[in-house]
């Protein structure tokens, strides 16, 4: 070997692979992303799903209307309540009953809540994901007040089955109205500290900025929903499009960002929290007085027949498919998760960039692992 | 467009398209699977539907006949097709892939191998996706059995 080879060996990269998760805290919840990399340089990702698929639509074959309902808490927990609101929206669709303008009303509010809590707690970890521990302390403290909101109502903080096909399994509390009314008044002067605290955070901006930039066909063509999607300026708010329950009776906008990159994702997001406070605003004075629900047969059966219903949860568009034949089970239930065609615009985004970028990538798409895992 | 316009329309495509507004809130159209790549390519780029937006996908068992149900949306028009394709063949099904025209398709697709076997023609990877590679069977079939873990009343 001459000298020269001593002091200038020939470098050479070859790639490698390497496993983020299925056990790491960026992937939040039990995701396995197979890399590809380059030095630091992400070559190639393939998610390995499956670590908790309990495979709810066969299970949905086998049980009545009414116990599909909970199972539907356990895809996408932080948006228990809209999910349980859309199967109980496709059965009753089905079985032409109008619920009571008071079961609207108090749902749309709750499902705003949770749209509310849902973002409270990405906000919190998307800040731990970059590096500020603090948002995940402020953002909790927030949470919280909405998750003793729903425990006062009706027992539980997460999985709430507050749903029933018909309308709801029982009234408010009636400290709701006082409750929401607190936590409203108290949260309008959050955000702002949310903002001062993150959004406007040198480090942060320079971690999100241009990061895991998506087009608007991409978006389009992947299926993206929710604010993944209209981070990229496309139009899809199905409370906007299709509406459903009292979103025809309130006056919000659809946030809407171009830039398409992990800061407009977020900051659609944090839009949403403002719109979310205005949607429940307007509707916590004006609850209907009324029933709390038509009442059902003891065993539902729907008419022969396919039914379809939209409904937009904190992560994007939940389809629920139910396919009857006349009996007590439906013959087929597919449910289409928001996050499972959100997280398949991975690949696309983050290829070439780098393994840290990754983990903001992966926060702005915010994925919740049963969703996707179904 | 309405529903009838647009059957007016994909019609003329194709003698073979059957469709059907009964017991659906949405226009269906029942493709045979020769067609399937080539009606999709035409809903997709004509500038009168323009469906980009393939929201759904939904593997079907139906007793004797395995298939797929896409649900289409045109994000600029705002109106709705679905399209429903079979195959008899319950040994060893196959389908032409609709991944090149929206890629939604590729991981849907997937999930549908995963859990009937249907196979998917030029999909640019096709393979277990929740399952482990070596799982027996296709789970979502109606005439699947598996007596360790399915509990049976």
């Amino acid at each position: 070997m001459t000298k020269d080879q001593l002091i200038k060996p020939k470098l050479k990269t070859e790639e490698y692979f390497i496993n983020m998760g299925p056990q790491h805290p960026a992937t939040h919840g039990v995701l396995r992303l197979i890399l590809t990399i380059d030095g630091e340089i992400i070559k190639n990702i393939e998610p390995d799903l499956g670590y908790i698929h309990r495979s709810i639509e066969k299970m949905c074959e086998r049980d009545s209307y009414q116990q599909i309902v909970h199972l539907t808490d356990r895809m996408d927990y932080l948006s228990s309540h809209i999910n349980n609101e859309a199967v109980c929206l496709t059965v009753e669709k089905a079985l032409e009953l109008e619920v009571p303008e008071r079961v609207k009303v108090i749902r749309t509010i709750i499902a705003e809540l949770t749209r509310i809590a849902s973002h409270c707690l990405w906000w919190g970890v998307m800040g731990m994901d970059v590096g500020a521990l603090t948002t995940y302390f402020y953002a909790f403290r927030d949470r919280e007040m909405i998750n003793d909101i729903f425990e006062e109502t009706c027992g539980a903080r997460l999985t709430m089955n507050y749903n029933i096909p018909g309308g709801l399994m029982f009234d408010i509390h009636p400290n709701f109205i006082k409750r929401v009314k607190e936590f409203i008044t108290h949260f309008k002067t959050k955000i702002p500290e949310y903002d001062r605290l993150l959004t406007g955070n040198v480090i942060f901006q320079k971690r999100t900025k241009g990061v895991g930039v998506l087009s608007k066909e991409d978006a389009i063509s992947f299926g993206a929903s929710g604010p993944v999607a209209r981070g990229s300026g496309v139009s899809c708010d199905i409370r906007k499009i299709h509406p459903y329950s009292a979103y025809t009776q309130v006056n919000f906008n659809e946030v809407l960002f171009t830039e398409g990159d992990s800061l407009a994702r977020y900051k659609v997001r944090i839009q949403e929290l403002w719109e979310s406070v205005a949607i429940v605003e307007q509707l916590v004075d004006n609850i209907p007085e009324g029933d709390i629900k038509v009442d059902t047969k003891a065993v539902i059966k729907l008419p022969k027949g396919e039914y379809y219903q939209r409904v937009e949860t904190a992560r994007g568009e939940l389809g629920v498919y139910i396919n009857s034949t006349g009996t007590k089970n439906p013959y087929r239930v597919k449910f289409r998760s928001p996050g499972f065609s959100n997280l398949s615009v991975i690949n696309k985004i983050a290829k070439g960039s780098k393994i840290g970028d990754l983990v903001a990538i992966m926060s702005t798409i915010d994925i919740v692992v049963p969703d996707i895992d179904r | 467009m309405t529903n009838q316009e647009i059957q007016q329309l994909v019609n003329s495509w194709s003698d073979k398209l059957e469709f059907s507004e009964e017991e659906s809130e949405f226009l269906n159209v029942w493709v045979s699977k020769e067609e399937l790549h080539s009606i999709c390519e035409q809903l997709k780029t004509n500038r009168d539907l323009k469906f980009d937006y393939l929201f759904c996908v939904t593997g079907m068992d139906w007793g004797e006949e395995l298939g797929v149900i896409y649900h289409l949306e045109s994000t600029e028009f705002r109106h709705n097709i679905v399209v429903k394709v079979k195959t008899a063949d319950r040994e060893n099904p196959t389908l032409d892939t609709v991944s090149d025209i929206w890629l939604t398709a590729e991981y849907h697709e997937m999930e549908v191998y995963d859990f009937f076997g249907i196979k998917f023609n030029n999909h640019p990877n096709l393979k277990r996706l929740f399952l482990p590679a070596d799982w027996e069977g296709y789970p979502l079939r109606k005439d699947y059995v598996d007596e360790v873990n399915m509990v049976i009343k």
